[in-house]
């Protein structure tokens, strides 16, 4: 596998629906092969953060850079190609609910690859089998469970071998173990595949197993209010928000 | 991985050694990547079959430059071939990453009984598979409309729950909101009904029989059947899409599991409100109709406009008429069964969802033509 210096920079980065800002002067950097988790209470823009860095929502100011190029700057044929090179696990599992699970991931295959139907068949089957769904080729969405529907969403997002994958909410609707499980599904990958990952989670226990580094969105000031290794922040940070946060209101509830 | 830059590199390369008489060494070199040419899982089985038989395989990857899932793919075609062969194969050459994944594939086996048995079933099996969904959906739609008879004895005896707005608004979509729509097509019909009269009688100079023609038409038949597939397409799809997609978010499930019934909160607005406007829109279709014959006999057939009425007027009876609305009330309960019987059969994926739509259309429409032709002969008994 190459080891090619993939980074993502956000620079100055303001997203705003009309004249209303999500979020303004975002900067971070997630490195080569890190996981890097964006992080903030209910409705401080997360999601809408990940959507402009994968190419899905225009920021209204700033930059953001894939892999040292500039996305929102570079010409279409150039985004298309760095399209290619993300993958996206959304929050629903979002599997296209009139294919199998194998057609879900044969897709992107069919699309962007020259291989022929038994290589993408095969590859289909390989990349089922990495997040636990061998056998499970012909099964529609509906068929299966929804922790089962979210590992899918991983194959098909790893279908082209892509350079940063994206996770929003993985943990969302997920049981306990099944969300460990999912969390050791990623820290895997990564550490085979050398993936760069982000993350949008409010999640702790994902946060604290996973998350290599993060920023944290404040919702009142509609910016970052902090940035680093969570175990670090949890211990350190000075910020009242950034600490209640990570500590779940600076109690520990029981019973 | 793939380089986000498209750069060139070179492509996957295989060579063979045999440092001892048991061992095949496979040199993987180069690029094996999903956009490189790349060698043939075949080109080891040719080799291993090609000299003495060996007991072991070793890999040497130093020269290996880049990889992803497509070299992974080659790697465990090898191993399914090597296993079933009873070759030994020594992972360790492999980098690190590949043999990560190897192990995580190998972590959650798959399971038994768990693959799809490939294959079609036969055609008699096929017709016994659908003449049971015959039977089963027929049972269906006469539960169905068991239940809708109950919630409306129910609301007839003052007991039914459902809210008022929804019943307005429900009446407003299917009423004045569909004026524009059905103005059009029964303009339209009325027009065309006139010119193709016209053209015949015309030529046994019976000119002033188009505003018969038109208005027995329109009021009797066709301004009740024109409706109705109208609101089939409109209204019936739009109330499949309605409940298959609450039905899809569980809203369904939330109304039974609270002890409302989706029948009286869901389904009996809308039946009501369809049933109740589809008289009125008859009635309007009829109008318009016949203002589309009034725009043919007076532009094309120099017909008086006085004329045109008086004579309308007298060809239509308020048989006519009765038969006309009474045919527009059926549609109306026919399509609104349709689309709330689809909807709330609807399943629990996007796709189902258009599934129930289209369903509920080619339903009512159906059901509207076979209504016709038993409301046509059973007149036709009576004398009226």
């Amino acid at each position: 596998m190459t080891d090619a210096q993939a980074l993502i920079v956000a620079k100055d980065l303001e997203i705003s629906y009309g004249d209303f800002v999500i979020q303004r002067d975002l900067n971070f950097t997630v490195k080569s092969g890190e996981i890097f988790v964006i992080m903030g209470g209910s409705g401080c823009g997360k999601t809408t953060v990940m959507r402009s860095l994968t190419g899905l929502k225009e920021p209204s100011k700033g930059q953001v850079f894939l892999g040292g190029i500039s996305f929102w700057e570079a010409d279409q044929k150039t985004r298309d190609r760095i399209a290619r090179n993300i993958g996206i696990v959304y929050q629903s599992g979002a599997l296209w609910s009139s294919m199998t699970l194998a057609e879900n991931v044969s897709l992107p295959l069919g699309e962007f690859t020259n291989l022929n139907v038994r290589e993408i068949r095969e590859l289909a089957s390989l990349k089922l089998a990495l997040v636990g769904l061998a056998g499970f080729e012909d099964y529609y969405p509906s068929e299966i469970s929804g922790g089962m529907r979210k590992r899918a969403g991983v194959a098909r997002a790893l279908a082209l071998d892509p350079e940063f994958l994206f996770f929003d909410e993985p943990s969302a609707g997920l049981d306990p173990v099944t969300s460990s499980l999912l969390d050791e599904l990623i820290i895997e990958l990564r550490d085979s595949l050398r993936t760069t990952m982000v993350m949008v989670t409010h999640e702790l226990p994902s946060i604290f197993s996973v998350a290599d580094n993060c920023v944290f969105l404040d919702a009142e000031t509609r910016t970052m209010i902090a940035t680093g290794d969570p175990k670090r922040l949890k211990k350190e940070s000075q910020d009242p928000k950034v600490h209640a946060f990570l500590t779940r209101g600076g109690k520990n509830r029981t019973g | 991985m793939t380089d986000i830059r498209d750069t060139e590199s070179e492509p996957g390369a295989l060579e063979f050694a045999r440092p001892d008489e048991e061992t095949l060494l496979i040199r993987l070199a180069g690029s094996w990547t999903l956009r490189n040419k790349r060698p043939s899982a075949d080109d080891i089985r040719k080799e291993i079959e090609s000299g003495p038989r060996i007991a072991r395989i070793a890999f040497d990857t130093k020269d290996l430059t880049a990889w992803d899932s497509m070299f992974l793919t080659f790697i465990t075609k090898m191993l399914d071939q090597s296993s079933r062969d009873g070759i030994a194969v020594d992972s360790q050459g492999l980098p690190e990453g590949v043999q990560r994944l190897l192990a995580l594939m190998a972590a959650v086996p798959e399971k038994k009984g768990v693959r799809k048995e490939a294959g079609k079933d036969s055609f008699l099996s096929r017709i016994g598979a659908e003449a049971i969904d015959f039977f089963r959906s027929t049972g269906d739609i006469l539960a169905f409309i068991g239940e809708v008879s109950m919630a409306f004895g129910r609301f007839l005896g003052g007991k039914a729950r459902f809210r008022g707005s929804d019943l307005t608004m429900v009446m407003q979509d299917c009423g004045i909101q569909a004026l524009p729509i059905v103005s059009l097509i029964s303009l339209l019909v009325g027009l065309i009904l006139a010119f193709v009269g016209a053209v015949q009688l015309i030529m046994f100079g019976a000119e002033i029989y188009v505003a018969n023609l038109v208005g027995i038409a329109m009021v009797r038949v066709m301004g009740a059947i024109m409706t109705g597939i109208i609101m089939a397409g409109r209204t019936g799809a739009a109330f499949a899409a309605q409940l298959g997609t609450m039905e899809v978010n569980e809203e369904i499930d939330a109304f039974k599991t609270m002890g409302i019934s989706p029948m009286e909160f869901l389904v009996l607005p809308r039946m009501l409100g369809l049933t109740l406007m589809m008289p009125l829109l008859c009635l309007y279709a009829d109008l318009m109709g016949i203002l589309g014959g009034l725009i043919v006999g007076v532009g094309m057939l120099d017909l008086n406009v006085i004329e045109y009425y008086n004579q309308t007027r007298a060809s239509i009876s308020l048989y006519d008429l009765f038969i006309g609305l009474f045919q527009g009330m059926v549609f109306g309960v026919l399509v609104a069964v349709a689309g709330c019987l689809r909807g709330m059969q609807c399943g629990r994926s996007a796709s189902a969802v258009g599934d129930a739509a289209t369903s509920a259309v080619v339903t009512g429409i159906i059901s509207i033509i076979v209504a016709t032709a038993i409301i046509t002969v059973v007149c036709n008994v009576l004398g009226i």
